[in-house]
């Protein structure tokens, strides 16, 4: 069972145990963490769980396709380098502790 | 239970209105009661990825039960509120349930989050196995059933709902065709030329479209479906009948309290209904449009629900705050991802930018030069510089927005002083 670490934006740390093959996207919003919202249920029509990827797992997360890269150029307000949509990062074992960090505000 | 808030339907409204009564520092007790069975659920899902067996009832749920624990949010599944009642010298909005399963409720606050129902086919034969409509995940479950065995599929309706069956039985490899009343397709949400997009996009996946065509009866042999007859006399074989020809609001329960209810629970921009201590949220009611405050629809999709649920919470909670977020829709056909932003009710002019043909092009929907609405396939791009557009008050003239090689964002005006 992986975990997922998210880091509120006051710096408290929440860690849920997930399930592989589920979203950082679908483990925020089932368990209520704030600040991820996810209104169109992980089809990038939203971006509304934007994440900072911590710098350990960016490399293992991948970078943004196409699509997701668009949605963050355009969607989200505060991009950086190591900006993800959750719903687009599914966890495996080997991400098990990756850590995100939840932005200020989602559109 | 005693007192506290009671939200009556367990849909994406009700989920994210209890959710954000805590947000907002509600304390007392909230209960959410629903008919279905299953812990409230992501309906989106059901006419695509559940369809198609790539979700399953395990991803559905909106929340994990350990959550509505933590909030204390207590969740009544397996029960309908029959019957409703204000108490007339009580504290405005309090008052009573009475469910199916004979449990009276009190609350001192009203949430309706009730949702709509689809719209029923009134023909001969409705009653076969194999007829099925597509509103919770026990009809798409009985969909899934009956696809994998069907080798014909005739889906009545060319609306969102009929399209995205369609696409996902078409897919499968189903012989598959769409019989739509009107003489185009999903005439309500989009212009012409999306719906004869939509049509040609069909029709080269190998669907076959029937526009203006009526449904006469729907025939059978020993009480399953074999096949649709339509008014011209023809009949279309079919293994599977999808019935997607909208839904109607329940709007039984507001009526009880004699709520005001004009195509959907009337709401204001607060989600206040006619008796303004009690509020509603969701497919269920009518408001203004979120943007210019103006005329009454009723939109359903899941963004409008989570906003609309916000603006109820703030309303119980005492505080003011008013739902303008800019409308959007989505809908997945294949490999088409249609976006959707804005409203485009009362349009006089229309941008197309890109080819149709190459399926990644937009519309741009202007009422007086007025920019209203965006429907975007395979365009994400254009489809997020209007929606930011519209939520910022800034424009895009329709002179020049036709050249597809200049991106929208070039084009942002702000408004006129």
């Amino acid at each position: 069972m992986p975990k997922v670490i998210f880091v509120a934006l006051d710096g408290s740390r929440r860690t849920i145990d997930a399930a592989v093959g589920d979203s950082v996207m679908a483990t925020a919003v089932r368990n209520g963490v704030p600040g991820i919202i996810g209104e169109c249920g992980g089809n990038l029509s939203c971006a509304t769980c934007h994440v900072y990827v911590d710098e350990d797992f960016a490399a293992l997360v991948g970078p943004a396709n196409d699509l997701e890269d668009d949605m963050l150029d355009l969607g989200v307000s505060d991009r950086r380098s190591t900006s993800r949509l959750s719903c687009q990062i599914k966890l495996t074992e080997a991400l098990d502790g990756i850590t995100v960090e939840v932005p200020e505000d989602q559109p | 239970m005693n007192g506290g808030v009671l939200i009556v339907g367990a849909s994406q409204a009700g989920v994210q209105l209890a959710a954000s009564l805590r947000d907002y520092g509600h304390d007392a007790a909230i209960t959410l009661v629903g008919a279905e069975s299953h812990p409230p659920y992501e309906r989106p899902p059901l006419s695509k990825a559940f369809l198609a067996g790539t979700a399953d009832i395990a991803t559905l749920p909106l929340r994990t039960g350990s959550f509505y624990a933590e909030q204390r949010i207590t969740v009544l599944a397996a029960e309908r509120v029959t019957r409703l009642h204000l108490s007339p010298s009580g504290p405005p909005g309090s008052g009573t349930a009475l469910t199916d399963r004979g449990r009276t409720l009190m609350f001192d606050r009203l949430a309706l989050t009730v949702g709509a129902r689809p719209r029923r086919l009134h023909v001969p034969g409705v009653g076969l196995d194999g007829v099925c409509y597509l509103r919770g995940v026990d009809d798409a479950a009985q969909i899934r059933t009956h696809l994998a065995a069907a080798r014909d599929v005739v889906v009545v309706g060319g609306g969102f709902i009929g399209l995205e069956v369609a696409a996902v039985a078409r897919s499968e490899g189903a012989n598959v065709t769409v019989v739509e009343a009107a003489d185009r397709l999903i005439a309500r949400s989009v212009a012409p030329e999306i719906s004869e997009f939509y049509r040609r996009a069909h029709i080269r996946r190998g669907t076959r479209i029937r526009l203006g065509a009526g449904v006469a009866a729907i025939e059978g042999e020993h009480g399953r479906v074999t096949g649709v007859r339509l008014v011209d006399g023809e009949l279309l074989p079919a293994g599977l009948v999808v019935v997607g020809v909208g839904v109607v609001p329940r709007t039984e329960l507001a009526e009880q309290l004699g709520l005001r209810c004009d195509g959907g629970i009337v709401v204001d921009e607060y989600a206040r209904t006619s008796e303004c201590a009690v509020v509603a949220a969701g497919d269920c009611t009518a408001a203004p449009d979120p943007l210019t405050g103006e005329g009454r629809m009723r939109l359903e999709s899941v963004p409008n629900a989570v906003a609309q649920a916000r603006a109820a919470a703030a309303t119980l909670v005492g505080r003011q705050q008013p739902y303008t977020d800019v409308p959007w829709f989505w809908s997945d056909q294949y490999d088409l991802k249609l976006q959707i932003a804005g409203v485009p009710i009362g349009y006089d002019q229309l941008v197309v930018r890109g080819d149709p043909d190459g399926e990644s092009f937009s519309v741009l929907y202007y009422r007086g030069g007025r920019l209203l609405a965006i429907n975007a396939v395979n365009n994400t791009r254009d489809y997020l510089t209007v929606r930011k557009a519209l939520a910022s008050g800034m424009s895009i003239p329709a002179e020049g927005a036709a050249a597809s090689d200049v991106p929208l964002k070039e084009l942002l005006l702000r408004p006129a002083a």
